[in-house]
């Protein structure tokens, strides 16, 4: 082969190994990911019928932790996890009915609000929706 | 007479007594709010001055309350003779100090009036305190209200500049209890109050403001102060630390010290100089506190290093993990959620180490091996992140490569067309 | 295959009449002398233009311009999205090398005189286009919604409220209301991916016709100098150093991927050290530095006027160089260039180096 030749072929051959790992990315990129969306106002903590009566699951919301309650009347609430006095995180207790926070004995209803201990300020609340068989969890407006 | 000059008549009229008015009422407004007290008092020295100048940040004042209604006398007269009259009081002795504030502040009636949230059990406890009974027994040198609250300037407690505002309790115990020679007669030591300030209470108090963190009256009590019995330490502890105090009353530990009449946080914790619990107190570490009433190889010792074992294992473990991700984080993957979960194992272990008062290894295993859990998810995401990291890089070569190569046959191609003939035209 | 080839001209040829522009491209010759490498920026910037808005368009895909998931869909890109990390480290690491290539190409040219007769228009386009890409600059820099870019932004339209007369009305309307808001990230996401890029495209447009009928400008005193073609060689030319750029840029994204940040938080007090971008930090240590009043003006407000002042005269230097346009030497604004030039450089570095200087 001349030498005009072997340099074409070196050019396109080169041209094409560049386009493709640039385009690899691309093609990559454009594919959706698993997690279909980037919002954490709304998430979904569990599935309906996961959760007992009385008992509660820590879940991520945000970047932050949250706790999704089934009382012992069967009703869904859900709180930011993060104890207001110095962010621990808080837990449920069962026995009485309370969310206890393990670090001062910070305790709090369950309607966020303060019995005892040393936080100063209540648990934000999110609003809980059932829907399709799936517990959503999300922001209050 | 024309209309307009008895206008103008009537409007000079007006003026003139609007201001003979005034001629008169001034004075005699300021006669009437006149404070003879502060007025000499303010022109004194020093010590006489004092009382005067601090009166008027007074809580006292604010409440409508002037120098006649604690000290008697008459604010209207100017003359001192006339002033300090037969309803004058003048300072009270030391000793008289507590009735004197009393007689007010003891006084629900009274205290209603002004403030009807009040206490007026104060009198009534201080009797009870070590200070009252000082007093009692005839030596005045105890603290009485003044020493504490401060006199003509006194803010309401919970006002920052107050002297007993919580962060500012330690100072004013302290100005007696850190002073040795006050304290001498009484054979109190005086390293309380430098203990405190070393004290992870105090440091909560003083550093970050959590007006929750407990000064001396948490634990002494107020106006009824007085140094907690060996058997309610530990009641006082529970106050804020129930869950650790309801695992040692769970705990063979507690049967113990109370027939060794032990008091029970303080045997361990201490009293004034609380310092942030460490791993190093367990059984077999540097500060192996265990060791005070157990022997080392005792069953007790032995559990107690299997206890250790475990948390330092834990520790050990998450910082594994800690440092994975702090390493693909510096190679530019992003860690955020994986971070977060390391986040929550850590609770595990502040809830095992709280454990540790239950002395149950059992139960210290369970805690554990939730957080445990976690902490191999961690390590998942962290292995995962160091994996991406090597990947982009290797991309980055593979994509550099074939760029490289490009650039090479541009080179040759463009040195190809300057040296083709039909270039050289 | 090369009968298809041939046969593809062929059909492309008679209906896109390709031969005139074969024909004028073969035709155009590039001078090559001394300072002709300085011909190869406004190629580059063109290139980081076009990787700008494909990666652009790329980010598009998952962005969300909205207070309650601007930040959250970054940190989706560059977590969650398979590359994601890459087209968003490009794109923002080539804004910022395309405004540093856009400073690079203007003085260039200013001192090669490129801007004289008949060459007034490619300048005044010129021109446009560093205003342009300015703010393109400024706004994507709030696109990310996090705290750097919230107080940055608002310390830049703090400025734009100093101007006389219309400053608040300005700042309003960028703003899009008293303060930087929701209303802000729409507008600037609006201003960032469709007016400013169509403005851009229209004058880019203009500028790039300009060059290739007017050609290259040659350096005052140089007379006859070697030509090359245009089309390939100065074309390959260029792509070599476009090629040499994209590799540079992927190194750099995959050792310092640009952070996400943490969220703008408009209730917290602005950081200390705040301050804008890199490019528009002389002008920004320039106001700290400035007295608070000269004789009775504010200083601020003077400073901005000189700005705006100093832009205008540098968009208008084709008409007020005269020696130059008689293609004469004209050492007085090469002396004024460098002296600007030297200003935002020590101004910039000042503010890195002192950055409590000033109020």
């Amino acid at each position: 082969m001349n030498r005009r030749v072997f340099v074409n072929l070196f050019l396109g051959g080169s041209l094409l190994g560049t386009v493709v790992s640039f385009l690899y990315p691309v093609i990559r990129y454009l594919i959706p990911p698993r997690q279909a969306e980037a919002v954490a106002k709304r998430i979904v903590a569990a599935k309906a019928g996961e959760l007992a009566p009385n008992s509660a699951k820590l879940f991520r919301f945000g970047s932050s932790a949250a706790v999704l309650i089934n009382t012992s009347d069967g009703e869904l609430r859900a709180f930011s996890a993060t104890c207001t006095h110095l962010t621990c995180t808080v837990r449920y207790e069962g026995d009485s009915g309370t969310l206890f926070c393990p670090c001062h004995n910070g305790r709090f209803d369950l309607a966020g609000n303060v019995l005892s201990g040393p936080p100063p300020r209540p648990l934000e609340a999110f609003e809980v929706e059932v829907s399709g068989g799936d517990i959503y969890v999300s922001k209050k407006d | 007479m024309p209309v307009k000059s008895s206008l103008r008549e009537m409007k000079r009229r007006r003026r003139l007594l609007l201001s003979v008015f005034l001629f008169i009422s001034m004075p005699l407004s300021v006669w009437a709010q006149k404070n003879s007290c502060l007025d000499c008092h303010l022109q004194m020295d020093d010590v006489l001055k004092a009382p005067a100048e601090g009166f008027a940040a007074d809580v006292h004042k604010q409440f409508g309350l002037g120098c006649e209604d604690c000290h008697g006398g008459d604010p209207a007269q100017d003359d001192v003779e006339l002033a300090k009259d037969r309803s004058f009081k003048g300072s009270p002795e030391r000793a008289k100090i507590p009735e004197f504030c009393g007689s007010c502040h003891s006084d629900s009636a009274v205290m209603r009036k002004f403030n009807p949230n009040l206490r007026v059990d104060q009198l009534v406890l201080y009797w009870t305190s070590r200070h009252g009974q000082l007093l009692k027994e005839g030596d005045a040198s105890g603290a009485v209200c003044t020493d504490c609250h401060g006199v003509h300037g006194i803010q309401p407690a919970n006002f920052p500049k107050s002297q007993v505002f919580p962060w500012n309790i330690p100072q004013t115990c302290g100005r007696c209890h850190s002073n040795a020679d006050t304290m001498k007669a009484y054979g109190i030591s005086v390293r309380q109050v430098d203990d405190y300030k070393q004290s992870v209470h105090a440091r909560a108090l003083f550093e970050k403001k959590d007006l929750s963190a407990p000064a001396c009256n948490d634990c002494h009590g107020n106006h009824g102060a007085a140094p907690p019995e060996v058997t309610s330490i530990a009641f006082v502890c529970r106050q804020c630390h129930s869950s650790a105090g309801d695992l040692f009353s769970r705990s063979p530990h507690k049967e113990a010290f109370d027939a060794l009449g032990m008091s029970e946080c303080e045997a361990c914790h201490g009293n004034h100089k609380i310092i942030s619990p460490a791993d190093e107190m367990l059984a077999g570490g540097k500060n192996d506190i265990c060791l005070q009433c157990h022997d080392a190889g005792t069953e007790p010792h032995q559990t107690g290093l299997e206890i250790k074992r475990r948390l330092d294992d834990f520790v050990a473990s998450s910082e594994a993990s800690g440092k994975l991700l702090t390493s693909a984080e510096s190679k530019g993957i992003e860690v955020s959620e994986a971070k977060f979960k390391l986040q929550d194992s850590l609770s595990s272990l502040v809830l095992a180490r709280n454990l540790t008062h239950g002395l149950s290894l059992p139960e210290i295993e369970r805690s554990l091996g939730d957080g445990a859990k976690i902490l191999a998810e961690v390590k998942v995401s962290g292995e995962a992140a160091l994996r991406e990291a090597k990947f982009r890089r290797s991309g980055l070569i593979i994509a550099t490569a074939f760029i490289i190569l490009l650039a090479l046959a541009l080179y040759l191609k463009i040195r190809d067309l300057q040296r083709s003939p039909k270039h050289q035209r | 295959m090369a009968g298809l080839w041939d046969k593809t001209k062929a059909y492309l040829e008679s209906r896109f009449e390709l031969s005139a522009i074969r024909e004028f491209a073969g035709k155009k010759k590039v001078p090559e002398h001394k300072r002709s490498f300085w011909y190869f920026f406004g190629g580059i910037c063109l290139f980081l233009f076009i990787i700008q808005v494909l990666t652009g368009i790329l980010l598009l895909l998952y962005y969300t311009p909205s207070v309650d998931a601007a930040h959250e869909s970054i940190q989706f890109i560059m977590s969650q999205v398979k590359f994601g990390w890459l087209i968003r480290s490009v794109h923002s690491w080539t804004a910022n090398i395309l405004v540093g290539v856009i400073f690079i190409h203007m003085f260039s040219s200013f001192f090669l005189k490129a801007y004289r007769p008949p060459r007034e228009l490619t300048w005044i386009t010129g021109f446009l286009l560093l205003v342009l890409f300015l703010a393109f600059g400024f706004s994507g820099y709030l696109l990310p919604w996090n705290e750097l870019s919230f107080f940055a932004t608002r310390v830049g339209t703090d400025i734009a409220g100093v101007v006389p007369l219309f400053g608040k009305a300005l700042k309003t309307f960028i703003l899009g209301g008293p303060d930087v808001s929701g209303a802000t990230l729409t507008r600037f996401f609006w201003l960032h991916v469709a007016v400013l890029p169509a403005f851009a495209l229209l004058i880019m447009g203009i500028h790039v016709i300009l060059v290739q009928t007017l050609g290259m400008s040659k350096p005052i005193g140089i007379g006859e100098a070697k030509e090359i073609s245009f089309f390939p060689d100065f074309i390959l030319k260029d792509s070599l150093g476009w090629l040499i750029i994209l590799a540079v840029v992927g190194a750099v994204c995959v050792f310092l991927p640009w952070e996400v940040g943490p969220k703008a938080d408009p209730f917290a007090s602005t950081p200390l050290g705040i301050k804008p971008e890199w490019y528009f930090t002389f002008m920004f240590t320039t106001l700290k530095l400035v007295p608070a009043h000269i004789f009775t003006v504010e200083g601020e407000l003077l400073a901005v006027m000189g700005f705006m002042l100093g832009g205008l005269l540098l968009m208008l230097v084709p008409f007020l160089d005269r020696r130059a346009a008689r293609e004469k030497r004209s050492p007085v604004f090469t002396a004024f260039g460098l002296a600007v030039l030297v200003y935002i450089i020590v101004m910039t570095g000042l503010t890195y180096l002192a950055p409590n200087i000033g109020k």
